[in-house]
């Protein structure tokens, strides 16, 4: 199982699944992390205690807990 | 009702004519701008998310028809996560409105279709605001506009808060909109869920349910859990019949989406829906660039191993400016109020009044306005960082250190806000989501050496350390008590607040060229804000202390010295004699009793009654403290020319120990009066202040002890 975490920079994934609890799966899919959505891994922060990654057009940062429990596939 | 009634002599005397709208969009698609071009109000407009927190009203009179737009927190999606979509969902689904403008970035169309779609299958009139259609242009994006209302079933219209274009046109549409029946709109699911949504409506139909919305609206709701319209229908006699057959119908779309969570199920369905959409009626015309200017200027300014410096740096020169650039204009400052005193003195001729203007409060007021320029520069700074979207890169820089002290990425932002003042900093923690991490940034940010702390350490900085050097330390303060800040964030982590952690999703904005006109007008606002303070509070408390430094009168005392100054036999000890005299004049004062009575108190800190003084009276405000000292210290000093300026009285009368502990409790201890009644309220409780100063307090002594003894070691 891959997730966002391993990814990375400028790699490009496709998400399978969301292991988060509803609350934050509900916060993912509203910044448009949702099954099938396309992902671009932009940057990691010092440490990659935080990744920043491309959603369409929209950048968002993550924290590696986050990023953790979204599952991807490579494009 | 009253603005309605106010505003009737001016347009058009029907209240009937009145068109109130409620203005939605995602966060950073200019809504607070195109509020601003639409009805040339201003509020303040930034571009970290986060903003709007409450929601504010604008109004404005076009063609017959009175406005109310109201301007609604930035919302990602139609849910109660954070306070801002808690305020924005309540407000659709509760208030009283006629029409929603959804605001939408031209340039993220997909994205913010998002909320537009859940928009729609509300039971309400919409117009889309194609916003930002010049940025859109630039990049080659072309909107079909047209296409995209038939597609859709509303009107879309192009607009630009930038270059005002179509505002008219919008506002013309809203109206139109308004006069005309809703159309409902265009949006269509996939195939499995619309067939459970022509189960329920013939379910419906078939028992002819009375409602005001549509049916096909009503088993929409009903699928996506709707609370308030299961409550409605939860009384109705169909209820029995008709639970069985949505429990069905949500199993079946879970099925269809492979995911237990319909909210997930339904999310995928509205995304699917505007790739739709987006595909039909968005042209790319030109191949944009690989990399965009954000991306370019992101790949420095995030840079793993060159940002954190990078940023540092900013800092550093912000505090240097601060310092170097605002030292220029304060020696005419100190001129014109030195000038002032003297002019409105000479034509008072009772002395006791003349004081009391002249030393109480010119000089009081002198000593505060003398910080201007300082102020405004760090503010410049403030909101350059704000408005130009380099925050939330902070954000995403610093998380991973903030967070192993407990705090969040975001709390940085109210924390530097901190610096130009608590009071936005406690309203701007708002953006933190959960309470803990909110409450834990709240009692934090005190430790953010505001604006106004600014002046006591400018002050003891010029009167220790040579002006080369004062830069210098400044930073080092305001550093130090951030780190501090950080120390206690972790202890109170560990006892306090223990629990688990928010989750950090954040969204980084676009760079943007700060608008010269937003930032002048936050600056101006802010200066006011503390000259106000100045003139009002300020002078108030001023004259206040001049007069408990000045009364009661001791005539025992002034007869004895004046007799010892004219039997003086040199012009030194003459001198001496005043100065003495008005030494003991102040210890027997009022402020000089209460500054004895609590000295013992602050005496292991080395502070003097005139120290001790000055610290109560910047419980008050952090302002007074120096204007305190400055009447305290005047009235004390030598009347000689050349060494009567409040910095050298400062360096004459203060050892160094002291005054490292005293610079330490101003760093630590309460915020002032007004900053302290925001915190209350946004920590949401009195007990949380009292939290506060107990906390503050004991860290303020506590540290101030250490610092006071190891610098009198050192020396």
């Amino acid at each position: 199982m891959k997730t966002l975490l391993d990814c990375k920079k400028a790699c490009r994934v496709k998400v399978l699944k969301l292991n988060a609890a509803r609350e934050l799966k509900q916060r993912l899919i509203s910044f448009g992390i949702m099954k099938e959505a396309e992902i671009e891994v932009l940057e990691h922060a010092p440490g990659k205690k935080t990744i920043e990654v491309k959603v369409g057009k929209m950048r968002i940062a993550l924290r590696d807990q986050e990023a953790e429990l979204i599952e991807v596939e490579k494009l | 009702m009253k603005e309605i009634v106010n505003m009737q002599g001016k347009a058009c005397p029907v209240i009937a004519n009145h068109i109130k709208v409620a203005l939605v969009g995602q966060p950073n698609v200019g809504k607070s701008m195109l509020i601003n071009s639409v009805s040339n109000s201003h509020l303040h407009v930034g571009n970290f998310s986060g903003v709007t927190v409450d929601k504010s009203e604008v109004l404005f009179d076009h063609k017959d028809y009175h406005f109310t737009v109201v301007d609604l927190p930035g919302t990602y999606a139609f849910t109660d996560y954070t306070i801002e979509e808690r305020v924005t969902h309540d407000y659709l689904c509760a208030e009283d409105y006629d029409i929603i403008i959804n605001v939408v970035d031209s340039t993220n169309l997909e994205k913010n279709l998002q909320l537009t779609s859940e928009l729609l299958t509300m039971s309400k009139k919409v117009v889309i605001a194609l916003n930002m259609s010049d940025e859109a242009d630039k990049e080659g994006i072309e909107v079909n506009a047209e296409y995209m209302s038939e597609l859709i079933g509303v009107e879309c219209i192009k607009v630009s808060a930038a270059t005002k274009l179509g505002i008219e046109e919008l506002i013309d549409a809203v109206i139109r909109n308004y006069e005309n029946d809703k159309n409902e709109s265009k949006l269509i699911f996939s195939e499995a869920v619309e067939e459970e949504i022509a189960q329920i409506v013939w379910y419906l139909d078939k028992h002819k349910y009375e409602a005001k919305n549509s049916y096909r609206n009503i088993a929409i709701n009903l699928l996506k859990n709707n609370k308030k319209t299961y409550a409605k229908l939860h009384d109705n006699p169909i209820w029995t019949e008709l639970q069985p057959i949505l429990i069905e119908a949500s199993s079946h779309i879970e099925l269809h989406h492979s995911s237990d969570d319909i909210k997930e199920a339904f999310a995928e369905e509205y995304a699917s829906f505007n790739r739709g959409v987006v595909a039909e009626v968005v042209e790319q015309k030109k191949q944009v660039e690989k990399k965009t200017l954000t991306e370019k200027i992101d790949n420095v300014l995030i840079h793993p191993i060159f940002g954190i410096p990078i940023f540092l740096f900013f800092m550093w020169s912000l505090f240097q400016l601060t310092f170097e650039v605002g030292a220029v204009p304060m020696d005419y400052i100190d001129a014109f109020f030195g000038w002032f005193g003297d002019a409105v003195g000479a034509t008072i001729p009772n002395d006791d009044v003349r004081s009391l203007i002249v030393d109480g409060m010119i000089a009081g007021v002198g000593a505060v306005v003398l910080f201007v320029p300082n102020i405004i520069i760090l503010f410049i700074g403030i909101a350059l960082l704000e408005s130009t979207g380099y925050m939330s890169r902070v954000a995403f820089l610093l998380d991973g250190f903030f967070h192993k002290f407990g705090l969040h990425g975001q709390s940085f932002i109210p924390l530097v806000t901190g610096f130009g003042c608590s009071i936005p900093a406690y309203m701007s923690a708002r953006i933190l989501k959960n309470d803990r991490d909110r409450l834990l940034t709240l009692f934090i940010i005190g430790f953010m050496s505001c604006g106004a702390r600014l002046p006591v350490y400018v002050l003891f900085a010029g009167a220790f350390f040579s002006p080369e050097m004062a830069g210098n330390i400044l930073f080092v303060i305001y550093i130090s008590g951030a780190m501090l800040g950080l120390i206690a964030a972790k202890v109170l982590k560990l006892t306090a607040f223990k629990g688990a952690d928010e989750p950090f999703v954040m969204e980084m904005p676009k760079y943007r060229l700060p608008s010269v006109k937003l930032i002048w007008h936050t600056v101006l606002t802010k200066t006011m804000m503390y000259l106000k303070k100045a003139g009002t509070f300020i002078a108030t408390a001023s004259m206040l202390i001049w007069f408990l430094s000045n009364y009661p009168h001791n005539s025992i005392l002034e007869e004895d010295y004046a007799y010892k100054i004219e039997n003086a036999i040199n012009q030194e000890e003459k001198v001496h004699f005043e100065n003495s005299l008005s030494t003991d004049l102040l210890e027997q004062s009022y402020l000089g009793r209460i500054g004895k009575f609590s000295e013992p108190i602050f005496a292991p800190l080395g502070f003097d009654w005139k120290m001790s003084v000055a610290l109560q009276a910047g419980l008050a405000a952090k302002e007074v403290v120096v204007s305190t000292l400055g009447v305290l210290y005047a009235l004390g000093a030598d009347v000689d020319e050349e060494n009567n300026s409040l910095i050298n009285a400062i360096s004459k009368n203060i050892s160094f120990p002291s005054a490292v502990a005293f610079i330490v409790v101003i760093m630590i201890y309460l915020p002032c009066l007004a900053a302290s009644i925001v915190f209350t309220r946004e920590a949401g409780g009195i007990k949380y202040f009292f939290y506060l100063l107990f906390f503050t307090s004991v860290a303020a002594y506590g540290m101030a002890f250490i610092a006071y003894n190891i610098t009198k070691m050192l020396m």
